[in-house]
């Protein structure tokens, strides 16, 4: 008897043992990707910077040059989206979050906006093609900075959602039973309580959009040369590191991992400043 | 007398000035409701706007294929007749191998990340696997191409021919050229991609979990991975189901880092070593190429397909995420 539930007792123990071991496994499984993938893109794109990238322009195959249009075309094409999808983000998010909390169109939008959120980026890019492109009749950067924007929008609805909602009710009732009226409680009480919150959420659609490539393909195309035109087609950073990875020229793949390297770069240090302005504020707070 | 009178009318004007005002804000509030509002339903406008786009896009090859699309293995663009079943099929493979791995060790780091790290290690760990969710796809690709890709064609491959390819029932599966490229090579990096999203939701649901439930069955001598099974799993179901559908739609949306490693090739094969194709990386690759009214028709066609499978995929998983937070509010 005591033989039997000994063994079960061992036997449960091991069971345990051996799962939270696995689990520690998994763990190590992630990380183990993430140190070869960022040691990867570091240890190539170091090596193939130079002084020539943000200066020169996408060469032709075979000779020499840098990444300054797609660069350009790529900071230009955020802003865009940034300044399209960032106001009606917040005006959608405060709509949200103040005039719409329990009600079934609310719940519909925060319901929809979340499945934009996680929608492939490419259909998008489709949506802006035969919105944008069609009707314009060519490619062009704003088709992407539209198309980027869509990116930009269901992620600022959600954070300045979750961000107004964190500001406790007393602040409103405190600043409209001075008998302010509700837009200027909102624009100049509301909103800069949830300032840090909505601004690290510009900060991740811009981190976002900084290594999107699937939309850019067939709305802003590509452009070999130094454009500001937004009618004309225009090149961007990741379109480029497409391109030339796929080539069969070294100097094309070098550039390509030097792209991916400013990329990675850019995109992390977002992640890290957005992380930090989040925590500061938490300690602000307590 | 005249003093009463100048009161008085300073007040009827100060009342007049204040019932302006009334009227100002009221139309000022009411403006800024509207305002707020017409962005929110923009969202729904946006949503609802791609999917008819994209009917209304496709609807040449829908009208010429018929349903006959969706099953139709050829796609020939000189003779100009199109079928969407190697993409799809692709695309569902790939998910498929993706889920395969990703769902465990989600779960593995959920399960490490809440119960077993010591408190020290919480933060940093979770953090860096978030981390993984912020490399852009197009890194993904672009590391699966050029180190991946090799390693497995080296290494990896000739060892599943030799050893899995001989099997009864599998074999095929794991027989084929050693390329490198192909679908088992997409759905290990498609894997790769979801683990952050699957497990930081399972953590989230996992924290949710009422200590008072953990404790009593501790108390009744539950060992660690017993608790987490018999207690956090089933409490927690719903909403864990819900994070592994989160991780579906966007293995099956993802288009770079597949379009990279898959080979682009429209032939349907039993192998999951050989070369393939999704719904995104066709459309990826071919969109600016398709010279055709109805070559273009037949891959917005294909984007809507996708549309409406992420759609209901990603509905499905908001819905079951939901029942965890409403049932968390009932209490």
């Amino acid at each position: 008897m005591s033989d039997v539930s000994d063994r079960l007792y061992r036997r449960r123990r091991l069971v345990n043992g051996f799962n939270l071991v696995a689990s520690g496994l998994c763990a190590a499984f992630g990380l183990f990707w993430l140190v070869w993938i960022l040691w990867t893109t570091l240890a190539h794109g170091i090596a193939a910077m130079k002084p020539g990238l943000f200066t020169q322009m996408t060469p032709p195959p075979g000779s020499d040059g840098g990444l300054a249009n797609a660069l350009f075309g790529s900071l230009v094409m955020s802003v865009l989206a940034i300044l399209i999808g960032t106001p009606i983000g917040i005006a959608a998010g405060t709509y949200l979050a103040e005039f719409a909390r329990k009600k079934p169109l609310g719940e519909a939008i925060r319901f929809v906006n979340d499945i934009l959120l996680s929608a492939p980026s490419i259909v998008l890019g489709l949506f802006v093609y035969t919105l944008v492109v069609r009707q314009m009749g060519h490619f062009s950067g704003l088709a992407g900075g539209i198309a980027l924007a869509l990116i930009v929008l269901p992620v600022v609805v959600r954070t300045t959602d979750e961000m107004l909602q964190l500001v406790p009710s007393q602040m409103r009732e405190a600043a409209l039973s001075l008998g302010i009226p509700q837009w200027k409680v909102t624009l100049q009480v509301l909103y800069r309580s949830a300032l840090p919150g909505i601004v690290t959420g510009i900060l991740l659609a811009l981190a976002r959009i900084s290594g999107e490539t699937a939309p850019l393909l067939f709305t802003a195309l590509n452009n070999q040369y130094w454009t500001h035109d937004l009618t004309s087609p225009m090149a961007s950073v990741p379109v480029v590191i497409f391109q030339y990875a796929m080539s069969p020229y070294e100097s094309w793949q070098s550039l390509a991992w030097a792209g991916a390297f400013v990329v990675t770069v850019f995109v992390l240090l977002l992640s890290v400043l957005s992380r930090a302005i989040l925590l500061r504020n938490k300690v602000s707070h307590d | 007398m005249a003093s009463t009178s100048t009161t008085v009318s300073s007040m009827t004007t100060a009342i007049v000035d204040a019932n302006r005002r009334n009227a100002r804000d009221t139309r000022a509030d009411g403006l800024f409701r509207r305002v707020v509002a017409g962005a929110g339903v923009f969202v729904l406008i946006t949503l609802a706007g791609a999917a008819l786009s994209m009917l209304w896009g496709g609807r040449e090859a829908f009208l010429t294929f018929g349903p006959g699309f969706l099953w139709s293995t050829e796609w020939d663009a000189v003779n100009h007749t199109f079928g969407a079943l190697v993409p799809i099929y692709g695309t569902l493979v790939t998910a498929l191998i993706a889920m395969v791995i990703a769902v465990p060790v989600s779960f593995g780091i959920a399960l490490f990340l809440t119960e077993v790290a010591p408190n020290w290690l919480r933060g940093p760990v979770a953090a860096a696997i978030e981390l993984l969710a912020g490399i852009p796809s197009i890194i993904y690709g672009m590391w699966g191409l050029f180190v991946f890709v090799p390693l497995m064609g080296a290494h990896v491959t000739p060892w599943l021919n030799d050893h899995l390819g001989k099997w009864p029932l599998i074999g095929p599966l794991f027989s084929g050229p050693p390329l490198g490229i192909g679908m088992l090579t997409a759905g290990i990096v498609l894997a790769i991609m979801v683990i952050p999203f699957i497990s930081s939701v399972m953590r989230e649901v996992f924290l949710t979990v009422p200590t008072r439930l953990k404790e009593s069955a501790y108390a009744l001598g539950s060992t660690t991975w017993e608790v987490v099974w018999d207690i956090v799993l089933p409490y927690t179901r719903s909403a864990v189901i819900g994070g592994i559908f989160l991780g579906l739609g966007r293995a099956l949306g993802e288009t770079m880092a597949v379009t990279f490693v898959l080979g682009n090739a429209h032939r349907l094969s039993a192998s999951l070593l050989e070369p393939g194709n999704s719904i995104a990386a066709t459309i990826a690759n071919e969109f600016t190429e398709a010279d055709s009214d109805i070559y273009r028709s037949s891959l917005i066609a294909l984007g809507f397909l996708l549309f409406i499978v992420t759609f209901v995929v990603l509905a499905l998983a908001k819905l079951m995420l939901n029942r965890l937070s409403r049932q968390e509010g009932a209490k």
